[in-house]
């Protein structure tokens, strides 16, 4: 299939519809707008229903509701919004739905600002919701990527039966990027024989919950979650690795500023410096074994986050103290440039080579 | 471009490339001398527009008046008071960016009373790429849904078909013959065909003659 030039948002509307989604449930906000509006235009087409809901918290129990009828169902918002949700994600979690959430992050705490950034890694991998669950997170770094993960974001949703999350950010949710859609055939799935469909007399009925009145019964339900996640963590890490063999220091940045810590690679190439990078594309669960195979006479590994640190204690937890671990982010709406990337290399390796 | 009119209204789908164009349009007529103001009308999107680069287009004496309220995390449709100066002082060449679809065209509406028919232009950027105008149909769709909005006539098309850093000339050659076809159903003339720099030479004679060639303004040096 040829390209056509997207907006990030759109593509995943494009890509939901794609993948079989036919309900989408949301409350607009801003650097995601496109993704509704998209929906709102383009569902009734396909047979499928929009609903702007009244609020972000009766989106996501549209989208509960949807799940356990055994829809494919989505929802998207951008940080603040997203915060508003994390009670329905958890009873989601907790009752084992699978749907699709994007979240395009925007600046916080709070209101916050309209620009990118990626302050909500702890809110989408620690589980901004009560109780021990977690969640599959997926983080694009373009807009083609964008489109793969929420395609196979829904397959992972229904495979696990639990909620995916796509952690974007304002960038790529606002930037135009060529795209196509690979039109191969799902992976195998499960059948959903326990969607509230209806029994037809023939069966007792399937029940949608996340209440229990014993709490064995409870721990019992966690003991499985929690092997669930263990298969997750087992089966669904995804992460892109380059040159962390013989590198003198290995970056490490995940979405949009990946991208950024790409070009100030390929600068500080060109002046000699043998610099890696380790992009982890799952969030939750977290490559940790990539950066077990970074060179052991490294200098350390410098994280790169629209943050004021976030992803930096999963890195550590991941080096457990093998190598020195430094930062460099922005926050607030502000996306670092590569010549401060550059420069914080240089600082690290001691000046100019 | 001397010959375009002395207002040069510039509408496109988002993603057509109409700030780009808009950019690089204002910064030739700087370049030609003329006393250029580039007004922001974008209240639809609020990343990629022509304001976050007004410090770039100040330095080339370009006036660029955006929202009356400043602060590039401001989620408001709010429009400068200041738009009225270069429509109405014909000392101006003015350039109005407005925005992608017919919804944030709207905003063009309000200035009814300074576009007379015959003193302004209004140049439909047509990128064949972008999903929305890629047939003869859904063009003409989006053009009518603009004229009702803006109220104002499309005078040109400017064939602006691109894949970002990755266009090709054969982009280029396919958004011209769409281009061409538009303006035989519409009448509308072809007025440019727009490409980087590096792909000129490389383009059929007959595309070459309304060549515009552009420099990347809007895309950081990480983007593709």
């Amino acid at each position: 299939m040829t390209k056509v030039l997207m907006k990030g948002n759109e593509a995943v509307g494009a890509a939901a519809i794609a993948a079989g989604c036919r309900y989408f449930f949301g409350y607009p906000i801003t650097p995601q707008n496109e993704i509704p509006e998209y929906m709102s235009r383009e569902l009734g087409k396909v047979g499928g229903v929009f609903v702007q809901a009244e609020s972000e918290v009766a989106a996501i129990n549209m989208v509960y509701g949807a799940a356990g009828s055994g829809a494919r169902v989505m929802t998207s918002s951008s940080s603040p919004g997203i915060a508003l949700k994390q009670e329905g994600i958890s009873y989601i979690a907790g009752a084992e739905l699978p749907c699709v959430i994007v979240d395009m992050m925007r600046g916080g705490p709070g209101l916050g600002s309209i620009q990118p950034a990626q302050g909500d890694y702890f809110l989408a991998t620690r589980g901004g919701g009560n109780g021990d669950y977690r969640m599959i997170v997926l983080a694009p770094a373009d807009v083609q990527e964008l489109v793969d993960l929420v395609i196979e974001g829904f397959d992972l949703a229904d495979i696990y039966r639990t909620p995916v999350m796509i952690l974007g950010d304002g960038m790529i949710g606002q930037m135009m990027e060529p795209v196509e859609f690979k039109t191969e055939a799902n992976k195998e799935l499960p059948e959903k024989d326990w969607a509230t469909v209806g029994t037809g007399g023939k069966r007792k009925p399937n029940v949608i919950n996340s209440l229990y009145l014993q709490a064995e019964d409870l721990e019992n339900h966690n003991i499985k979650l929690q092997a669930k996640f263990a298969k997750i963590r087992e089966n669904e890490k995804r992460v892109e690795k380059y040159n962390i063999e013989n590198a003198d220091i290995v970056l490490t940045a995940y979405g949009t500023t990946s991208r950024i810590a790409k070009t100030a690679i390929s600068k500080l190439e060109k002046e000699g410096y043998k610099v890696g990078l380790i992009r982890p594309i799952s969030l939750y669960p977290f490559p940790n074994e990539a950066y077990e195979e970074i060179n052991e006479d490294a200098k350390g590994v410098l994280t790169i986050e629209m943050s004021s640190g976030q992803m930096i204690d999963d890195v550590r937890l991941s080096l457990n103290g093998k190598l020195p671990t430094y930062f460099y982010g922005r926050t607030g709406g502000m996306v670092p440039s590569p010549e401060e990337i550059v420069n914080k290399v240089k600082e690290i390796l001691g000046g100019d080579k | 471009m001397k010959n375009d009119k002395r207002i040069r209204i510039i509408i496109g789908h988002y993603g057509s490339g109409k700030t780009e164009f808009s950019v690089n349009y204002a910064v030739k007529l700087s370049a030609l001398g003329k006393k250029v103001g580039l007004v922001d009308l974008d209240v639809v999107n609020l990343y990629f527009r022509s304001r976050e680069k007004a410090q770039i287009l100040e330095e080339k004496g370009i006036r660029v008046i955006g929202s009356a309220l400043k602060g590039t995390a401001v989620d408001i449709p709010a429009i400068s008071g200041e738009v009225l100066t270069p429509l109405q002082d014909k000392t101006y060449d003015a350039v109005l960016d407005i925005g992608g679809d017919p919804a944030g065209a709207r905003t063009l509406g309000r200035y009814k009373d300074f576009l007379v028919d015959g003193e302004y232009d209004m140049f439909f950027v047509l990128n064949a790429n972008r999903p929305e105008t890629q047939s003869v149909e859904k063009v003409m769709e989006f053009i009518v849904k603009i004229q009702d909005t803006t109220r104002a006539k499309v005078t040109g098309i400017i064939n602006n078909t691109h894949l970002l850093k990755s266009t090709t000339t054969e982009d280029v050659i396919r958004g011209y013959d769409l281009a061409m076809e538009v303006s035989k159903v519409s009448k509308i003339p072809l007025k440019y065909n727009v490409c980087m720099e590096h792909l000129v030479e490389e383009l059929p004679g007959e595309i070459k003659d309304k060549i515009f060639p552009i420099t990347l303004y809007m895309r950081e040096e990480w983007m593709i």
